[in-house]
């Protein structure tokens, strides 16, 4: 600490360290607690705090499961299928992602020369300078029933009547995949870019078909890439709000949607706080679920 | 060498595909902004018309939110800059054994969902202003401010990510040389530190505005009863029936694409110039040696 002061002056070292303890503190580590701490706290009117009410309690966990106490049903299956159904088409758009991105980050990385390679990663990244909420509204012009798709599969004759791939839920799909494949390419290919083009080589000379080059060669290499990659994109996704807001159909909802409506409508922050320490602790188990499979530190991952 | 062919020529395919997946929904949107139908679609095509620009600047709620969205996005860069800045320069002095448990926590905002950034800020603001009896016109219950916060929790790291990279190529000889000269600490930092940082405060700006500028997962949480221009939009999205959002789309495209090649741009030619200085520092050092080997 000393030679911290020593190496920086009075007045630098000052700003370093409160500039630090602001942001760690004051904007991560106690909202972040004082959240977890909220969520096992029963939602109170201001009169009621300090009063009988004003103490610990599970019950807002245990509505996500349960639902409210005497209800028919045994458990809240609404929001329990919400939840389910977020992860899994989470997991669903990250696998896709990965299937859409591997071939291109392999090109960029191993194949493309010098100014091309360049100008693809520049191809690559404009699209995603644009606002989240107009490229999910792009979705909706593309997917609507009378969009461009639908218009084009008539015309073809392939269908008679326009399809609803807004309450079939495949536009959001696809805007969620389209929402984050820059961040699934990026780790990608600075993972095989590092990757000795030779290796490659010498395995094709030694008769490895294609598909075994990149099981067996490229993919090991690229493994912190995959992992980083694919836990972004999930994280992403199960936290998307804009996209299923935007695109998912009337009946369908995202988990993130519950939250929301806990916030706004619902008006009970302490029970939307419990749903999201749910939704983190989720992408938690994930994450470290990619870091077992994988083999990789988090600090591979947040690179 | 034919099966080579065919493979050579189902990647490009591939490629091109691929390409027109990131492209394609931009492009409907740019063609629905200038359709003349009540709806944004782009077929049946009923002709051009500009009609829908102009109708953006009567929406009153949509420019309140734009203002409000600029004001945010000085206010994050006010913010995240100077913590990025910090950030980065403890990052490089701290100890070895604590360097890892700091960087999870700081790059930490990065991998959350935004959602909860949002809820974070909301409820421990909140409760920090009942704590402190604040008037209820105070900071604490302020959509704009808390948005600030919140916004920059995440963003801060991204700024500090930037420096990091700028100040591993920084030669701490230049510092311990103005300060064996008899600079003051604030000198060396205002007048050795900062300028061979500059690029990377631009940059950091730049990225920081635009990062605000679109947010919507965490701002949807801290705005209340305010507005952005992403709320704003994503309120009228979801109705989603006026073509002047296509217009809108355009126009920000537009901006954010000429915006996102002149950084690139800049990034180049900023490249370009090391390489320049570089090749000629070496050139220099190989003249130097030619002459040193002449006059012996």
């Amino acid at each position: 600490m000393r030679d911290f002061f020593q190496r920086n002056g009075a007045v630098i070292s000052t700003y370093l360290l409160l500039a630090v303890f602001f942001w760690v503190v004051m904007m991560i580590v106690l909202p972040q607690a004082y959240m977890l701490n909220f969520s096992f706290r029963h939602d109170l009117l201001p009169n009621q705090i300090g009063g009988p009410k004003d103490v610990y309690t599970l019950s807002n966990y245990e509505y996500l499961l349960f639902g409210r106490p005497g209800d028919e049903e045994l458990f809240n299956y609404l929001h329990l299928t919400v939840f389910l159904r977020t992860i899994i088409a989470s997991i669903f758009v990250t696998l896709l992602d990965f299937a859409l991105c591997y071939p291109i980050a392999y090109y960029i990385a191993q194949v493309a020369k010098g100014g091309y390679a360049r100008s693809m990663i520049l191809l690559l990244i404009l699209p995603f300078w644009v606002n989240e909420i107009l490229r999910a509204f792009a979705f909706r012009i593309l997917f609507g029933t009378s969009g461009v798709i639908n218009a084009f599969l008539q015309t073809m004759g392939i269908l008679d009547e326009p399809i609803d791939f807004l309450r079939a839920d495949v536009a959001l799909y696809a805007g969620l995949s389209y929402a984050y494949i820059l961040l699934m390419v990026f780790p990608l290919y600075n993972a095989i870019e590092s990757l000795d083009h030779n290796q490659v080589e010498a395995a094709r000379d030694l008769g490895s078909p294609w598909w075994r080059i990149h099981w067996r060669v490229v993919m090991p290499h690229a493994k912190p890439g995959i992992a980083s990659g694919c836990t972004l994109v999930f994280m992403l996704s199960a936290g998307a709000l804009a996209a299923p807001q935007i695109l998912g159909g009337p009946s369908s909802l995202w988990f993130t949607q519950i939250i929301y409506q806990w916030f706004n409508t619902g008006g009970n922050w302490a029970q939307g706080s419990a749903y999201a320490i749910v939704l983190l602790l989720a992408c938690l188990v994930f994450v470290l679920t990619v870091m077992k499979v994988f083999k990789v530190s988090l600090g591979e991952i947040a690179r | 060498m034919s099966s080579q062919g065919i493979q050579k020529l189902m990647v490009s395919f591939y490629i091109l595909l691929f390409f027109l997946f990131l492209f394609a929904p931009l492009f409907m949107m740019g063609a629905a902004a200038f359709n003349d139908v009540e709806f944004p679609q782009v077929v049946p095509w009923e002709g051009f018309t500009l009609r829908w620009f102009p109708s953006l600047f009567e929406d009153d709620l949509m420019i309140e939110g734009f203002v409000n969205s600029i004001w945010i996005g000085i206010g994050v860069m006010a913010l995240s800059v100077p913590i990025g800045l910090a950030a980065a320069i403890v990052m490089t002095q701290v100890h070895k054994r604590l360097q890892t448990v700091y960087y999870t926590v700081v790059v930490s905002p990065v991998l959350m969902p935004g959602v909860i950034l949002g809820i974070s800020t909301l409820v421990f603001w909140d409760k920090l202003g009942t704590f402190m009896e604040a008037e209820y016109e105070s900071f604490y219950y302020s959509g704009m401010f808390l948005t600030i916060v919140g916004q920059s929790t995440f963003i801060s790291a991204y700024t500090m990510l930037v420096f990091l990279a700028r100040l591993q190529r920084f030669d701490r000889t230049q510092e311990e040389a103005a300060l064996d000269l008899g600079a003051t600490h604030v000198q060396v930092f205002w007048k050795v530190l900062i300028p061979f940082l500059r690029p990377a405060i631009f940059s950091a700006m730049g990225l920081a505005f635009l990062t605000s500028f679109e947010n919507y997962n965490t701002t949807v949480f801290t705005i209340q009863a305010e507005s952005t221009l992403t709320t704003v939009l994503a309120g009228k999205v979801r109705m989603g029936t006026q073509p002047d959002l296509a217009a809108l789309a355009v126009l920000i495209i537009a901006v954010t694409l000429i915006g996102a090649l002149a950084i690139e741009i800049a990034q180049r030619r900023e490249q370009r110039r090391e390489w320049a200085a570089k090749a000629a520092a070496a050139k220099a050092e190989r003249e130097a040696e030619a002459i040193a080997a002449a006059a012996e």
